[in-house]
């Protein structure tokens, strides 16, 4: 995903500064930037939000449309996850094609929330095997400053639990004119957060800026929900050119049900 | 979990399928192995390392290290479209990233190595075949490697956790369902360089499980040595 290389200088000074515990922005190294939420950012979607970390913003749409179902699930809606990542946002953003970051990051918020079982897929049936709900969740970074995995699924999430239901007319065709009234089917208490862990060194972080993530040398990242008051991991991909220890993957587990409550708790109104 | 747990093939929830490889399957390529577990079946070739074109790709510090993963369209029972995925190009990414941190890419400047994976007969773990099929490829290519890397998929049913799920178990729905968890690891360490999942696992049971992807990797290691002995030895 990058346009330069970070130098020489700049990754032995941030393996320097991380080893101490510290970062170039007087983070700790786990702690996360400020959350800020704005809803409805768009009123043509069925639902949408924006999201900030720091200075990285998202912006989430949800539509939906009318399709017919994958012959695997005839009793199912559809859910699609898309992303683009605008050369508007950043500079390591190119016009054409999506690369392999611009596929992997809807592939990965895809999977938190599909394996989550977030949305009640089962409802979103109009006739079936014929006739289904296709739910498209789009995400565009307005600007990269790193940690956009996270940031789209606190978007997608907000998003979907502010979507509401448009109307048939009775040609079966959504009427758009139509007052919305009906919520979304969700299900209760689940709601995903995805964490990245960054390593560089020896040393894991969260919530990289830009410069951090493209220093670093490896990623993981963990799509987390509360199931049956238990944490539940629904997905993980770890990605980048070194391996992780195992002490690490341990420290990362025993950290993930703190950050989830922690982002929860910052999360919660909007939920 | 106190009582054993019954899978379709009779298997106990640590084995995995019986593992087969065999080295030198595509003669003209710099370096190839087949590699199967059970009914799924891994090719790899390793071309390079090479000049790579176009020039302004080239790294004059190392060398590059290319992966391409697929199905061939008759490998699943429902017809893959032929050509790449999105699913593809994402295992093809994820397998770089797990060969990667063992081969020695600065020896290559300016070049590329690529390593291409195909699966023959598809029945779960396909990611993990094809890694231990490219990691006796790049070894038979004479690719100089700080050491092999294992792969190995360990799955939940349930609750209960089971190494290299068939395609079968992989469907299982009922409590829990079934989650898979792509592991690869550097041979005989404690580093992991494949970490991918979609279903449900508590934080608490991921050492479980790496515990018993490394217990497993051991074994693979064990038989790709012995693989790659036997090819020389003929």
């Amino acid at each position: 995903m990058s346009s330069m290389p970070s130098s020489n200088l700049t990754i032995e000074a941030m393996k320097k500064i991380f080893a101490e515990g510290k970062r170039f922005d007087g983070r700790k190294l786990t702690e996360l930037r400020d959350i800020s939420i704005t809803l409805d950012i768009s009123n043509k979607a069925e639902g949408s939000a924006g999201v900030k970390i720091g200075k990285t913003e998202v912006l989430v749409g949800v539509k939906l449309g009318i399709g017919t179902p994958y012959p695997d699930s005839p009793d199912k809606g559809n859910l699609t996850v898309s992303g683009d990542l605008l050369p508007l946002a950043s500079p390591r953003f190119e016009m054409g094609p999506p690369d392999f970051w611009g596929i992997e990051l809807p592939r990965l918020v895809d999977r938190a929330v599909r394996e989550s079982h977030m949305i009640e897929l089962d409802k979103l049936v109009i006739e079936e095997g014929e006739k289904v709900w296709t739910v498209y969740i789009d995400i565009y970074p307005i600007n990269d400053d790193g940690n956009l995995i996270d940031a789209a699924t606190i978007g997608a999430i907000i998003a979907l639990k502010n979507t509401m239901m448009p109307e048939l007319d009775k040609d079966g065709k959504i009427d758009y004119e139509k007052k919305a009234t009906k919520k979304f089917p969700l299900s209760k208490g689940i709601s995903p957060i995805s964490f990245s862990f960054f390593k560089l060194g020896n040393s894991v972080i969260m919530d990289p800026t830009r410069e951090e993530e493209e220093t670093c040398e490896a990623r993981v990242t963990f799509g987390l929900s509360n199931w049956k008051d238990q944490y539940m991991i629904n997905s993980c991909q770890k990605s980048g050119n070194t391996p992780f220890t195992k002490e690490e993957i341990g420290q990362i587990m025993d950290l993930l049900p703190k950050k989830f409550e922690e982002v929860n708790e910052k999360l919660k109104k909007f939920l | 979990m106190t009582k054993e747990h019954k899978r379709p093939d009779g298997r106990k929830n640590s084995e995995m399928r019986p593992m087969s490889a065999k080295i030198g399957v595509v003669p003209n390529a710099d370096g190839s192995a087949m590699f199967s577990f059970g009914n799924t079946i891994a090719i790899a070739a390793v071309y390079g390392p090479r000049q790579l074109h176009p020039q302004h790709m080239q790294d004059p510090a190392r060398g590059i290290l290319r992966v391409n993963y697929d199905l061939l369209s008759f490998s699943v029972s429902d017809r893959k479209k032929p050509g790449p995925s999105r699913r593809s190009q994402e295992i093809s990414k994820v397998t770089e990233w797990a060969l990667l941190p063992v081969v020695e890419l600065k020896e290559f400047p300016n070049t590329v190595i690529d390593v291409q994976i195909y699966i023959i007969q598809a029945d779960a773990g396909t990611r993990t075949a094809g890694i231990n099929a490219a990691s006796l490829a790049l070894a038979h290519a004479g690719i100089p490697m700080k050491n092999l890397i294992c792969s190995v998929a360990v799955g939940k049913q349930d609750k209960e956790l089971i190494v290299d799920l068939t395609k079968e178990e992989e469907d299982f729905e009922e409590g829990e369902g079934a989650t898979d968890f792509a592991i690869a690891k550097i041979a005989n360490t404690n580093e992991y360089t494949l970490l991918q999942l979609d279903g449900k696992i508590q934080p608490e049971v991921v050492k479980e499980i790496l515990n018993l992807a490394d217990k497993a990797c051991d074994e693979i290691y064990e038989f790709q040595k012995k693989t790659l002995k036997e090819s020389i030895s003929k």
